[in-house]
């Protein structure tokens, strides 16, 4: 059915081979079959793309619900043959050591700073894009160019001095001090993203709105914001995971194992269980991971948008 | 636009109130840009200037437990570069960058031309599996790959063992040897950083009209003409953002490097740029503000090209 589709939508020529003379008719079969070939071949390319790219979560998943004994056994096995969810329980559940941190502690640590980053960011953010794209104002158009290079600032170059000042704050260690540092790296792009969206609801609406007796601000709550929904929950989803993943930050700022964020504890965790129990941090690297792929199949449409908006113009 | 509009409204309005107005609406936006603003100038600005002073410095052990800081000129400069271990790391982390912009492009550009030539089923397919290698976050990424390159009981091991019908793999290291460290880093991070650029080249591919496509077909242009004159140009731009895109995350990673090297890599023998200052900045700030800063010049060269592209296409 996909071939004949297929044919159709490319080969301009075959829909009017009903028409040709039979000699012609027979050579469009070959040339069909050849096309079907072609496209057989395609189908196994697109699988072997799936594989590879499915491959490292799948053996994540199979490694996490198998029991360690059969997860260290000489010849490996491809499904988790005697399933076990005791590795989650252990990653959960298992007590907290004086000197190492516990997945609990560091789920409500990463919790505890996302929610905060995405909550400021987001009004913050907001302001900053409605003020960008509504307003006119002299240094307007340097503040967006601004934007744009901030964001090429690495931060693996200002870490130590983004260190001491945080220290200095006394703030080391805390939910708020990694929360102010994320959202210097979050804010530029996420200005910039909502921009977009405030920029795509036109303000004639509003205009109309203010015709009709609202107030200026009126207008604006009660036409154009509405209509930003979507802008702010992409926004807001984008602000997530990259919190939620941040690595460089939090490894410097939380270096006390009670508040180690997740992805520091899960390094922890493997370093200190390193082959002895891969299994169990399969597990934990599954946990890390589930929030984010859930979020990101939410707004994958979106997440290439911002980067290279305009660019397919030319 | 707005404002024009609503202020020939408030046109009646006796002129002073409309002065007043008027300031109010100068000052408006700057007060909705304070809280963005603020935390931009304090945490990005003031790091950059204290970097920028620190590399000018004598920043040590000494200075970090409460000494003055001593001016030094240029000295962290000419120090760093004629250092041998800086141009170890520099020449690592550009021949890093450029086997994984050619190899992120190159799979992704052909990934998204799979992704025009295969029916619906098989894009869904192909969108599911890189979805979820996109979504993996770095650290859980490097986790996955740190088994499946595991010494004892890693998969890559028992394959090469079986392939080969000979036990020469076991217990082989993957990460011991900077040459295979590295194949390992690009293996990751290509796998990461390929649905980006698949996405993006596909959601350009689709831009590229049908009808151009079909009038090059009936002159009788191939598959490879076609792609040369007709869909190359128009996606010239979109390519060129996301081989910018890639060149500055590829230089800047740290997460990876250093996950891996904690897997059992030797952090001499494979520093890039952002282990390398990590690692030099326990012992020596102003070192490590000299190497930040070449950093940070590096970056903005880089992007100098996407962001004047930006600013014209947005039409700012």
């Amino acid at each position: 059915m996909s071939v004949a589709t297929r044919v159709e939508t490319t080969d301009p020529g075959s829909a009017a081979s009903d028409v040709r003379p039979p000699v012609l008719r027979r050579r469009s079969s070959t040339r069909e079959l050849k096309r079907f070939s072609a496209n057989a071949l395609w189908g196994v390319v697109s699988i072997i793309v799936f594989v590879c790219s499915v491959f490292p979560v799948y053996w994540m998943l199979n490694t996490s619900f198998k029991p360690n004994s059969d997860v260290i056994s000489p010849t490996p096995q491809w499904w988790p043959e005697n399933f076990t969810l005791r590795n989650y329980i252990t990653v959960l559940f298992e007590p907290a050591r004086p000197d190492r941190a516990n997945f609990p502690s560091a789920f409500v640590m990463s919790l505890a700073v996302t929610g905060l980053t995405l909550l400021i960011c987001l009004v913050f953010a907001f302001v900053g894009a409605v003020a960008v794209s509504r307003f006119k104002f002299r240094g307007r158009r340097q503040y967006i160019i601004a934007l744009l290079i901030i964001q090429m600032i690495p931060g693996e170059a200002l870490m130590f001095t983004i260190f001491g000042m945080v220290d200095s704050w006394r703030l080391l260690n805390t939910v708020i001090g990694l929360t102010i540092v994320y959202l210097a790296g979050v804010l530029p792009f996420t200005i910039w993203m909502l921009r977009g969206f405030v920029a795509g609801v036109p303000a004639d609406l509003e205009e109309a709105a203010m015709i009709d007796g609202c107030t200026r601000t009126q207008a604006f709550w009660k036409v154009t914001f509405p209509l930003l929904a979507p802008g702010l929950i992409s926004t807001g989803v984008f602000a997530f995971i990259q919190a939620w993943n941040e690595f460089l930050m939090a490894l410097i700022i939380m270096q006390s194992p009670g508040s180690y964020t997740l992805p520091i504890w899960l390094r922890a965790f493997q370093q200190a269980t390193q082959s002895t129990n891969w299994a169990a941090i399969m597990a934990g690297s599954t946990l890390l991971a589930l929030p984010v792929v859930i979020f990101f199949l939410f707004v994958q449409g979106r997440m290439t948008g911002g980067l290279v908006a305009g660019a397919v113009k030319g | 636009m707005t404002t024009a509009v609503s202020e020939a409204r408030t046109q009646p309005a006796p002129p002073r109130q409309h002065r007043k107005r008027t300031r109010r609406r100068r000052v408006t936006p700057w007060l909705m840009l304070a809280p963005a603003t603020l935390i931009l100038l304090v945490m990005t600005g003031y790091p950059l200037v204290k970097m920028a002073i620190n590399s000018f410095q004598k920043y040590g052990k000494a200075q970090i437990f409460g000494a003055p800081p001593e001016w030094i000129g240029l000295k962290n400069y000419t120090d760093t570069l004629t250092d041998p271990t800086f141009w170890a790391v520099a020449g690592r982390s550009f021949a890093l960058m450029a086997v994984l912009v050619v190899a992120t492009m190159g799979l992704g550009i052909l990934i998204a031309l799979l992704m025009t030539r295969v029916n619906a089923f098989f894009r869904l397919l192909i969108s599911i599996g890189l979805l979820l290698a996109w979504a993996m976050p770095p650290v859980s990424s490097v986790v996955v790959w740190g088994w499946i390159v595991d010494t004892k009981y890693g998969l890559l091991n028992w394959v090469l063992n079986t392939v080969t019908g000979t036990t020469n793999w076991s217990g082989h290291s993957w990460l011991i040897d900077p040459l295979s460290f590295y194949a390992v880093l690009t293996v990751i991070i290509t796998w990461m950083s390929v649905p980006f650029v698949a996405f993006t080249v596909y959601a350009g591919l689709t831009q590229v009209p049908d009808e151009v496509l079909e009038a090059a077909q009936l002159d009788g242009a191939g598959a490879v003409k076609r792609f040369g004159f007709i869909v190359l140009p128009y996606l010239r731009s979109i390519l060129l953002i996301t081989a910018v895109l890639q060149m500055i995350w590829d230089l800047r990673v740290f997460t990876q490097a250093y996950t891996l090297q904690g897997l059992g890599g030797i952090s001499s023998q494979t520093d890039v740029f952002g282990t390398y200052i990590f690692h030099l900045g326990s012992s020596n700030l102003g070192a490590a503000g000299a190497v930040s800063f070449i950093m940070v010049a590096m970056m903005l060269v880089i992007s100098i090209y996407y962001v004047r592209k930006t600013v014209k296409d947005e039409e700012i």
